[in-house]
């Protein structure tokens, strides 16, 4: 009936909502990242593997990504600042999160974009205040959206999408975070 | 040597006894078993203020109407005792007070009942014993540091019985905010850690919002017409009181000066850390409010879109952390809802997250019903005025097993 088409398979999301509520065993995924320091404070992490329903899974293919500081902060800027992949992360979440729930409302989207804004008094990591925080003091996402929906429904997919994000959770609530020496 | 009888009913309260009312017109014999008093819960268990948030109008049982003088008023939960015992005497209902059920389980013939008073045996059993016998009070509340005063709505009574100083209230559905907002008014500083809720006006367009959503059919929705059912029978109750044109949302209680924080994530090392996703959820509410109003406004044909409400205020830079052992907060509340209490249920029924499994009242164990639940048929099986005809199902559903029909 539907004619939506977001490129979102939401029937498979949702069977495996069902599947995964009997099985919570097979719901438990490890993220894994594996970093090298190049030199000064650029870095380069790989990601390619991952654990999940039960086994050791695989992106198709490696991804590498370079993180160093801008020349601002007497880096060589070989890639973007460690920070700014938190935007990049909460970008990709909450544009999946939308058109997801886009294509399960029957929403058909032309256009997303958003932009994301982290503000952060660098007093903080510098130990310049001690009572600045090293994080950001917020964030701020601003979607444009071009879809077949009223204003108030595209507020709604908005709001749906952060009800339902890995990142927008994993940035909003403590975390709990161990960091050893192997 | 056990007592028999054909039914036994677990539970005085609203949904018991209009289970004894229609097992009375089938002539069921059946017996009501009551911990405590007629109406325990609404007797003892909960805080001096509490109204009824249906207006009294609306408060009717299967046969016992509201005939008061104030029918757009609400009832003090003491009236509500005395309303439900009214009706336990005009029904002429079995009740045996002060019998308390220790176990319940399953016999050849149906189920024995144990009590501190004896046993029974029967054929069938209908749990009536409520959704809301403990407080729910999550775990972090372990790391709240010594010197707080931690009370759940079971204890807590009024204003003047807690100790100066300021006041966390962790919770924000009816609950949370009518405790807020009276904590505040007695003069002390309060947060309010706010999760996902439910926002509502008290009236609109001059009526009573319970007024629209009996008019348009929202409570009239049945049990296996709701698209996702588990939540909506875990939804927490609205931002409502029992107090004409007392609306009681975010915007209320910050004009109060309470000052509205995150949802509750963790206590460490002594300070509570909020989440920072206070304006999603008062956007989610805001908006799910604003679709709700529309509707009524559909329903009744008008087209210039809901009226005069404000998006919820939200604080420029809500707190993520409070410290609990600097002095600013001497007292926590716990608004964190509450839960049905099985453990005297020896029968399989109850799933991992202590729910009863039924449908739609029929329980998953022959000759066992359930009434009194959350959207047990219907949306509006949560308010009073929803069991009778949640009752006169599993009346029938239950006479027809004692008595199987005759194939022609």
């Amino acid at each position: 009936m539907t004619t939506t088409d977001n490129g979102v398979n939401v029937q498979a999301l949702l069977d495996a909502r069902e599947a995964l509520k009997g099985a919570p065993e097979a719901a438990q995924f490890t993220w894994r990242a594996t970093s090298t320091w190049k030199n000064g404070v650029h870095s380069t992490t790989t990601i390619q593997n991952f654990f999940g329903l039960g086994q050791e899974q695989s992106h198709k293919t490696k991804t590498e990504f370079t993180a160093d500081h801008p020349e601002i902060f007497a880096a060589e800027d070989n890639g973007i600042t460690p920070i700014e992949y938190l935007l990049v992360g909460l970008a990709g979440c909450l544009t999946a999160g939308v058109a997801s729930v886009a294509q399960n409302r029957g929403i058909q989207l032309r256009s997303v974009t958003s932009t994301v804004e982290g503000n952060h008094d660098i007093r903080g990591i510098l130990g310049a205040d001690s009572d600045v925080r090293n994080g950001f003091n917020d964030v701020k996402v601003t979607f444009t959206i071009d879809a077949d929906a009223s204003r108030e429904e595209i507020e709604a997919l908005v709001a749906q999408s952060q009800k339902r994000s890995a990142v927008y959770d994993a940035l909003t609530n403590p975390t709990s975070v161990t960091v050893e020496v192997a | 040597m056990s007592q028999r009888v054909t039914t036994v009913v677990i539970g005085a309260g609203h949904a018991g006894l209009a289970a004894s009312h229609f097992l009375s017109e089938r002539s069921i014999d059946h017996i009501v078993l009551e911990r405590g008093r007629i109406a325990n819960t609404w007797r003892r268990e909960r805080w001096d203020s509490l109204r009824l948030l249906t207006p009294n109008w609306l408060n009717r049982l299967p046969g016992h109407a509201y005939g008061g003088p104030d029918p757009d008023g609400y009832m003090t939960a003491g009236q509500v005792a005395d309303f439900i015992g009214d009706y336990a005497t005009v029904t002429a209902a079995p009740v045996r007070e002060n019998t308390t059920v220790t176990s319940v389980r399953r016999t050849d013939g149906g189920y024995q009942v144990c009590t501190d008073e004896g046993d029974l045996d029967c054929v069938t059993v209908v749990i009536a014993s409520g959704a809301c016998n403990a407080p729910v009070v999550p775990e972090c509340a372990a790391g709240v540091p010594d010197g707080i005063t931690q009370l759940t709505p079971f204890e807590y009574r009024n204003p003047g019985s807690l100790p100066d100083g300021g006041v966390l209230v962790v919770g924000a559905s009816a609950t949370g905010v009518q405790l807020a907002a009276e904590v505040r008014r007695s003069g002390r500083p309060v947060v309010l850690s706010v999760g996902e809720h439910v926002r509502l006006p008290r009236t609109y367009r001059g009526r009573d919002v319970l007024w629209w959503m009996d008019a348009t059919g929202v409570w009239a929705q049945s049990y296996d017409e709701i698209e996702d059912l588990a939540r909506a029978r875990r939804l927490p109750s609205p931002q409502l009181v029992g107090e004409p044109g007392t609306t009681i949302d975010l915007n209320a209680l910050t004009g109060l000066g309470v000052e509205p924080v995150g949802r509750l994530a963790v206590i460490r090392d002594g300070a509570a850390l909020f989440s920072g996703g206070l304006r999603n959820v008062c956007s989610l509410a805001d908006l799910k409010m604003r679709r709700l109003l529309a509707g009524f406004d559909e329903w009744a044909g008008i087209g210039d879109g809901p009226a005069g409400f404000e998006p919820t205020r939200i604080p420029a830079a809500p707190r993520l952390r409070l410290d609990l052992r600097g002095g600013e907060i001497a007292t926590i509340i716990w608004a964190t809802g509450f839960r049905p209490d099985y453990r005297w249920l020896d029968v399989p029924v109850v799933d991992e997250k202590g729910r009863l499994r039924h449908d739609g009242g029929v329980v998953d164990s022959p000759g066992l019903y359930a009434l009194g639940l959350p959207v047990l048929r219907r949306r509006r099986s949560t308010l009073l005025h929803g069991i009778e005809d949640d009752a006169r199902f599993v009346a029938r559903h239950l006479a027809e097993r004692l008595t199987p029909r005759v194939v022609a």
